[in-house]
C-alpha cells in the first residue's frame, strides 16, 4: 500500500561528448519510501550529480524509468518538468541561490508566483515556511544582511513552502562552517521528523551519517546500499560543539 | 506568474542598475525627443503659413505679371513685366463671368507718411472698394471709401491701426484728419481693425483707392496684382480656367502673366510638409533602431549575468515562456520609458525653441503616440532575441554557471 515516493528502475544517462559516449549512470535502480532521508554520496565522477539532476527533473534519462509519487516522469516534456519541479520538489542548493534584490520573504515566495498563488496566500505560506525553519525574524532582511546558515534556512524555507513530495539538497553544507552546517542538518532532521522526505547529497561521510540510509554511488553504478545504525543527532552535535567552545574559553 | 509580477519584477530590475538603464534607454529617448519636437515644430509652423494664407480671405486666385513659380512671395518678372492694366481690371469687371464675387486690384508703393511732426515709412496700397470684403479685413473707426471716391480719385485714405497710433494719440482722433503721402493730402476717413497675419503686423498699411494712387501719386496705369474672389471653393476651377484665357486673349502671351489659385499654394504647403514628415520619419526610424540595437545588447549583457538566477527560476518552476515573458516585459518596459521620456523631453524643447524663436511649436498628439508606440515595438522586437536566449537556458549549467 506504501507507494514509494521515488521509484527508479534502470537509470542510464548517456552523454555524447564529441567522439566519445560518457556513461554517467550505469542501470541504477532503488526505491526511497515516504518519510525517509537518504543520503547520497559518492567520489565526484560517481554519477551523483547526474541522478540528482535527474531526480529533480531539471534533466532526462537516456534510458529507464522514474516514477515521482507512481507518475512517470522521465518522459515529461519541458512544461510539464516545470510543473514538477514546481510542485513536488524542493531544491536546496549548495551556493544558496537566493535572489539578492529580494527579501528573504519575497525569495520563498518566488516557488508559488509560478504556482500563480494570490499574493495574499503567498505571504502567509511564506511566513509560515519561514517559521519552520526558525527565521521569522528575519523575514524583511536582504541576503546579504544574513550570514550564510540563515542565507541556506532560506532557501530551505522556499524549498518547502510549495509543500513537494521530496526535498532535494545537493551539498547543502559546502559552503559553510561546522556550526552552521550543524544547524542546517538540525533543520532538515526537524523537518524529517515532520514527516519530509528528504534526499541530500554529499560527499561528507559526516554529513550524510544524520540520514537513515546511505546510497553509495561509484562510476554511474550503486555500490551499496547502507542502513544507519544510530543517525548522528544534530542537536547533540550542536551542545558538544558549545560545550567546546566554553571549555576553549575557560 | 501574472502580469503585475512580471512588471514589478521588471521595474526593480531597471531600478537596481540606473545608470546602465538610463544609458540603454538613451538611443530611443534621443530619437523619440527629435522627431516629437520636431514635428511638433515643423506643424506648428504649417498651421501658421496655413492661418497666414486664410487670414488673407478665401476662395483667391491672383492674377500678377511675370511668370510666377507657383511659391508665394517668389513670383519673378519676366521680359515686359508691367503687363496689368487698369483697363482689364475693368474689362473683367463687365465680363461678370459666373461664380466670381468680386475682384479688386493692389498697388503697393513704399511712402512716408506725414500727419504734424509725426511720421512713418510705410506701405501704401492703392485698392479697391471691395477689398475689406476680400481679405477678410475690415474697418474698425470709420468707414472704407466706396465706388463713387474710387471714380472720383478722391484724396480720402484709411489708415492701418499701427499706423494710425503712431501717428495720432488714439485711433480715434484720425477721423478727418488730413495726412500727407508724397505728394497728396488726404483726409482719413478710417482705421483699420487690429489684425495681424502671423509674423506680418497688417497695421502697418495706409489704404487709398487706386485711382488716386495712380493719378496723384505714381502716374502709372500699371496694376501690380488682381485678385478675384469665387463664390465658392467649386468655382476655383473654371475660374481659374477663365482667367487663363481671358488674359492669354489680352496679353497674347500666356509666359507674361501668372494665374495662382489659392489651393495651389496650400497644396505645395503640404507637399512640402509631407516630404518632411518623410524626412523625420526616416530619422526617427534610423536612430530607434540604433536605441534598438542597444536595448538588444544590454539585454544579452543581462541575460549572462542573471543566468544563475534564470537557472534558480527553472528549478523552482518557471516554464521557458515565463522566463521569455520576463525578459520581454523588461525591454519593453525600457524603451517604453526611454519613450515617455522622450515625448516629455521633445515637448519640453520644442516649448523651448518656440519661446526664444517665432516658430510657433503644436504638440501633435498623433505623433506622441506614433513614437511612444514605436518604442515600445522596438522594445519588443529587439527583446525577443535576448529573451528566447534566456527561456532556452539549460538550468543545470545555468545554476552551475559562475
Amino acid at each position: 500500500m506504501n507507494q514509494p515516493v521515488i521509484k527508479v528502475e534502470d537509470l542510464w544517462k548517456i552523454y555524447q561528448l564529441g567522439e566519445v559516449q560518457v556513461e554517467a549512470l550505469r542501470g541504477v535502480s532503488f526505491e526511497i519510501e515516504g518519510g525517509e532521508f537518504i543520503a547520497i554520496m559518492g567520489p565526484s565522477g560517481s554519477g551523483k550529480s547526474t541522478l540528482m539532476n535527474i531526480l529533480g527533473c531539471l534533466d532526462r534519462p537516456t534510458r529507464g524509468r522514474y516514477f515521482l509519487d507512481g507518475q512517470e516522469v522521465s518522459q515529461l516534456n519541458e512544461n510539464q518538468l516545470a510543473q514538477v519541479r514546481n510542485k513536488k520538489i524542493g531544491f536546496v542548493f549548495q551556493s544558496f541561490n537566493l535572489l539578492p534584490r529580494l527579501t528573504a520573504l519575497q525569495n520563498v515566495e518566488l516557488p508559488l508566483i509560478y504556482a500563480g498563488l494570490s499574493l495574499q496566500k503567498r505571504k502567509e505560506r511564506a511566513m509560515e515556511s519561514l517559521e519552520a525553519v526558525g527565521l521569522e525574524e528575519r523575514v524583511r532582511h536582504y541576503p546579504n544582511q544574513l550570514s550564510g546558515g540563515q542565507q541556506q534556512r532560506v532557501a530551505i524555507a522556499r524549498a518547502l513552502v510549495n509543500n513537494p513530495s521530496i526535498i532535494l539538497a545537493d551539498e547543502p553544507t559546502g559552503n559553510l562552517d561546522t556550526r552552521s552546517s550543524e544547524e542546517i542538518m538540525h533543520v532538515l532532521q526537524k523537518l524529517n521528523r515532520e514527516g519530509k522526505t528528504i534526499v541530500l547529497v554529499t560527499h561528507e561521510r559526516d554529513i550524510a551519517s544524520h540520514a537513515h540510509r546511505i546510497l553509495h554511488f561509484r562510476d554511474g553504478q550503486l555500490v551499496d546500499n547502507e542502513n544507519v545504525e544510530q543517525p548522528l543527532e544534530a542537536l547533540a552535535v550542536l551542545k558538544e560543539l558549545t560545550e567546546e567552545k566554553v571549555v576553549e574559553s575557560v | 506568474m501574472n502580469l503585475s509580477e512580471t512588471l514589478q519584477s521588471a521595474v526593480s530590475s531597471i531600478l537596481s542598475n540606473k545608470l546602465r538603464s538610463f544609458l540603454t534607454m538613451l538611443g530611443i529617448i534621443i530619437g523619440v525627443a527629435s522627431v516629437v519636437a520636431m514635428t511638433s515644430l515643423g506643424e506648428g509652423t504649417t498651421e501658421e503659413i496655413i492661418g497666414q494664407i486664410g487670414s488673407l480671405g478665401s476662395n483667391q486666385i491672383t492674377v500678377i505679371p511675370g511668370r510666377s513659380r507657383g511659391i508665394p512671395g517668389m513670383a519673378v518678372a519676366s521680359r515686359g513685366g508691367n503687363m496689368l492694366e487698369w483697363k482689364h481690371y475693368l474689362q473683367l469687371q463687365d465680363f461678370g463671368f459666373p461664380g466670381i464675387k468680386n475682384i479688386i486690384v493692389e498697388n503697393t508703393t513704399s511712402f512716408t507718411v506725414t500727419y504734424g511732426r509725426e511720421s512713418v515709412r510705410t506701405r501704401v496700397i492703392g485698392t479697391t472698394p471691395q477689398y475689406p470684403e476680400v481679405r477678410n479685413f475690415n474697418v474698425d473707426i470709420g468707414r472704407f471709401f466706396d465706388q463713387k471716391e474710387l471714380d472720383n480719385a478722391e484724396r480720402v485714405a484709411v489708415l492701418g491701426r499701427t499706423v494710425a497710433q503712431d501717428l495720432f494719440a488714439s485711433p480715434e482722433e484720425a477721423l478727418g484728419k488730413k495726412i500727407r503721402a508724397g505728394r497728396i493730402t488726404a483726409t482719413v476717413i478710417g482705421v483699420m481693425e487690429e489684425k495681424s497675419s502671423g509674423m506680418q503686423d497688417l497695421g502697418e498699411q495706409v489704404f487709398i483707392p487706386i485711382t488716386t494712387m495712380q493719378k496723384r501719386l505714381t502716374g502709372s496705369e500699371y496694376i501690380q496684382s488682381i485678385t478675384v474672389q469665387t463664390e465658392t471653393e467649386e468655382d476655383l476651377d473654371s475660374a481659374v480656367q477663365f482667367l487663363e484665357t481671358f488674359f492669354t486673349n489680352r496679353l497674347k502671351d500666356p509666359e507674361k502673366f501668372s494665374v495662382i489659385n489659392q489651393q495651389d499654394i496650400l497644396d505645395t504647403i503640404n507637399q512640402v510638409t509631407g516630404t518632411m514628415t518623410l524626412f523625420l520619419t526616416a530619422i526617427t526610424g534610423i536612430s530607434l533602431l540604433v536605441g534598438g540595437i542597444g536595448i538588444m545588447n544590454i539585454m544579452l549583457v543581462s541575460v549572462t549575468e542573471r543566468t544563475r538566477e534564470i537557472g534558480l527560476r527553472k528549478a523552482i518552476g518557471a516554464r521557458p515562456f515565463d522566463i521569455l515573458i520576463q525578459f520581454v516585459i523588461e525591454s519593453s518596459l525600457l524603451s517604453a520609458l526611454g519613450g515617455i521620456i522622450g515625448i516629455v523631453l521633445g515637448i519640453v524643447i520644442s516649448q523651448v525653441i518656440s519661446k526664444f524663436s517665432s516658430y510657433p511649436a503644436i504638440v501633435s498628439v498623433e505623433a506622441i503616440i506614433i513614437a511612444f508606440s514605436i518604442s515600445v515595438g522596438v522594445g519588443l522586437f529587439f527583446g525577443i532575441y535576448p529573451a528566447r536566449r534566456a527561456s532556452q537556458l539549460d538550468p543545470i549549467t545555468a545554476l552551475r554557471y559562475e
